[in-house]
């Protein structure tokens, strides 16, 4: 078993998971209560990557790292090195290829506060800010929990968009995925069996713990898999 | 804290259409004054008495308005005046109640009271939880107190602010009487001391009655009466209007009296001595009204009937004929002139024929309002 890997695996899928946080909760709240009349356009862009295949993403991803693409020659400038086969380029392809992950159940959770509730806080004298923090947030926290929870468990096993934007540079880009590809490549059956078996194993305990929150919320239906 | 304690009326003048997908749209114009205490809200669900609360509370923006608590206004369409809620000083307790679940009574209560000291902002919550006899659940969690005791809290939590203006929908539907009189006198106690205008809807009459303050009684977006609870509950009035299209006869009148125990008025139309009967609706002698009456509602006899349930019997002349279709276009004079549908084969039979004399047979309930 490569632990190597695992941990390579593990740092990226919490750098994701936090990036998407941020980043999420404030897209999640803007397609969740804007009246915007094309907004499905950008829910739609956000849904992509749950029906894109991964090497479609990556190829296009690779394209934009690569020297001459928009995000290689800005990286290059602001930091002296390329982006592609970087650990950090493998976080922004992560990011963008685990969004509908962190920000389906986000919206999800934050289209489920009683409109009223926020009606009540905007009577009562309280800004938007302040609402968020003290209404929408703490009652959104189960779907917050899925959000980081999706997100670190679905880049913790992506395998195309790795292979196409990160190779497979030892320390750096190879995650676990890639690392049991490797394996079954070269007929070690046995040790890819071990790293394989405890992906499923972490997999699937972070999935209970999900739906078991869930449950404990008292909506276990709002998973985004199918979305809503 | 310190606040002047004004009593500083409510005054609303508002307008607003409401489309509801392909229905025919909805008008709320109301135009009215809540002094210090009580003003009660009365009308059918759909009376548009929430889209009003809303109007005021800033949660609803009217097409056009002014809205003002003394001399503060809080919305203006004509100087492009319109507050954000948040700036309003106006409280507004839902049906709903809409306690935040995950806060405890405290915290609620405390919700509102944004930029003051922390330590004080306690002492004003504990004053307001005891005056609502609710300062011992101060820790507890919304879904763990009674239905009563919600309410309470709301009340605490909208008038810890020290609001200008207090607006109830429906905040004690569901709670039997003795404990909503108890919350009742808690909140006019409350109201002795700060003298605010308080909105109160409801579409109980029980509720009206007990409370027995000054009656506003709204009905499909319109205010239709004013004022004590027995003069607005007594008279078992017409509550709606009818739109205009589908009457072919549309009638000036002038009310003539009242027959309240009948439920009915008599009315005379105009240009004539005729007079007939109608549903009670809400109108006092000598006002004018408008009646329509479908042309299909109206019964053609040739000689005078005897007998018969129908309270307007009319006699006239026959004007003209007119065929379309298989329908028989009747116009006829009675002073005032009339159009009746009958079928073909009635016109066969009862040898109808421009000049000849006829009765017109109409029932109390055919006759409709129509707005001015």
């Amino acid at each position: 078993m490569n632990v190597e890997a695992l941990l390579l695996s593990i740092r990226l899928a919490l750098c994701v998971s936090a990036i998407l946080f941020v980043v999420g909760v404030p897209l999640a709240y803007w397609l969740a209560y804007s009246r915007w009349r094309w907004k499905f356009l950008l829910e739609a862009a956000v849904a992509l990557p749950l029906v894109l295949p991964p090497t479609v993403l990556g190829f296009y991803m690779l394209l934009a790292m690569g020297p001459r693409g928009p995000l290689g020659k800005l990286w290059h400038a602001a930091f002296g090195h390329g982006l592609a086969f970087t650990f950090a380029g493998l976080v922004i392809a992560s990011v963008l290829y685990s969004f509908p992950f962190a920000v389906q159940p986000l919206i999800a959770s934050f289209e489920t506060v009683n409109r009223k509730l926020l009606d009540a806080s905007a009577v009562l004298g309280a800004g938007r800010m302040r609402t968020f923090r003290r209404v929408i947030l703490p009652l959104s926290v189960p779907g917050i929990i899925t959000a980081l929870v999706l997100s670190f468990a679905h880049t913790l096993g992506e395998f195309g968009v790795v292979l196409m934007v990160g190779g497979n540079l030892a320390g750096v880009t190879r995650t676990v995925s890639i690392d049991i590809y490797d394996r079954v490549q070269s007929f070690d059956y046995a040790s890819a069996n071990r790293t394989a078996l405890l992906l499923l194993v972490i997999s699937f305990l972070v999935l209970s713990a999900v739906y078991g929150i869930n449950r404990r919320a008292g909506r276990p239906e709002w998973l985004p898999w199918p979305a809503k | 804290m310190a606040r002047e304690m004004s009593s500083a009326s409510l005054s609303v003048c508002v307008r607003k259409e409401l489309r509801s997908g392909a229905a025919a749209s909805f008008v709320l114009h109301v135009s009215l004054e809540a002094p210090a205490g009580i003003t009660i809200l009365f009308g059918p669900s759909g009376a548009g008495k929430s889209t009003l609360l809303d109007g005021i509370a800033g949660l609803m923006r009217p097409d056009a308005g002014r809205i003002a608590i003394g001399k503060l206004v809080l919305l203006d369409t004509d100087r492009g005046v319109n507050l954000p809620p948040q700036q309003r000083h106006v409280a507004y307790v839902f049906q709903t109640l809409a306690l935040f679940p995950h806060m405890t009574v405290g915290e609620n209560v405390a919700y509102g009271l944004l930029d003051s000291k922390a330590q004080r902002n306690g002492q004003r919550v504990a004053e307001i939880l005891e005056m609502f006899r609710v300062e011992k659940l101060r820790k507890r969690k919304p879904g763990e107190i009674s239905g009563g005791e919600k309410q309470r809290v709301a009340l605490a939590r909208s008038l810890v602010t020290l609001p200008r203006v207090l607006l109830l929908d429906e905040p004690l539907t569901g709670l039997d009487a003795e404990l909503k009189a108890s919350i009742v006198d808690d909140l006019r106690a409350w109201n002795a001391a700060h003298k605010i205008p308080i909105l109160y809807v409801t579409h109980s009459r029980e509720e009206v009655d007990a409370l027995g303050e000054r009656v506003i009684a709204l009905d499909h977006g319109r205010m239709v009466s004013e004022g004590t609870p027995r003069e607005v509950l007594d008279a078992p009035r017409q509550k709606r209007l009818a739109q205009t299209a589908g009457f072919e006869n549309l009638l000036s009148a002038t009310v003539m009296d009242l027959r309240e125990a009948d439920g009915v008025m008599r009315v005379r139309l105009a240009d004539s001595e005729r007079e007939i009967e109608v549903p009670l609706g809400y109108a006092v002698p000598g006002d004018a009204v408008r009646v329509a009456i479908r042309a299909g509602d109206i019964l053609l006899a040739t000689e005078q009937p005897r007998g018969m349930s129908a309270r307007n019997l009319l006699g006239g002349k026959i004007i003209s004929l007119e065929r379309r279709g298989t329908l028989v276009v009747v116009r006829v004079d009675c002073g005032v002139i009339f159009t009746a549908h009958v079928t073909l084969g009635a016109e066969r039979t009862l040898e109808l024929a421009a000049g000849k004399k006829v009765w017109l047979v109409i029932k109390t309930y055919s006759c409709h309002f129509v707005d001015q």
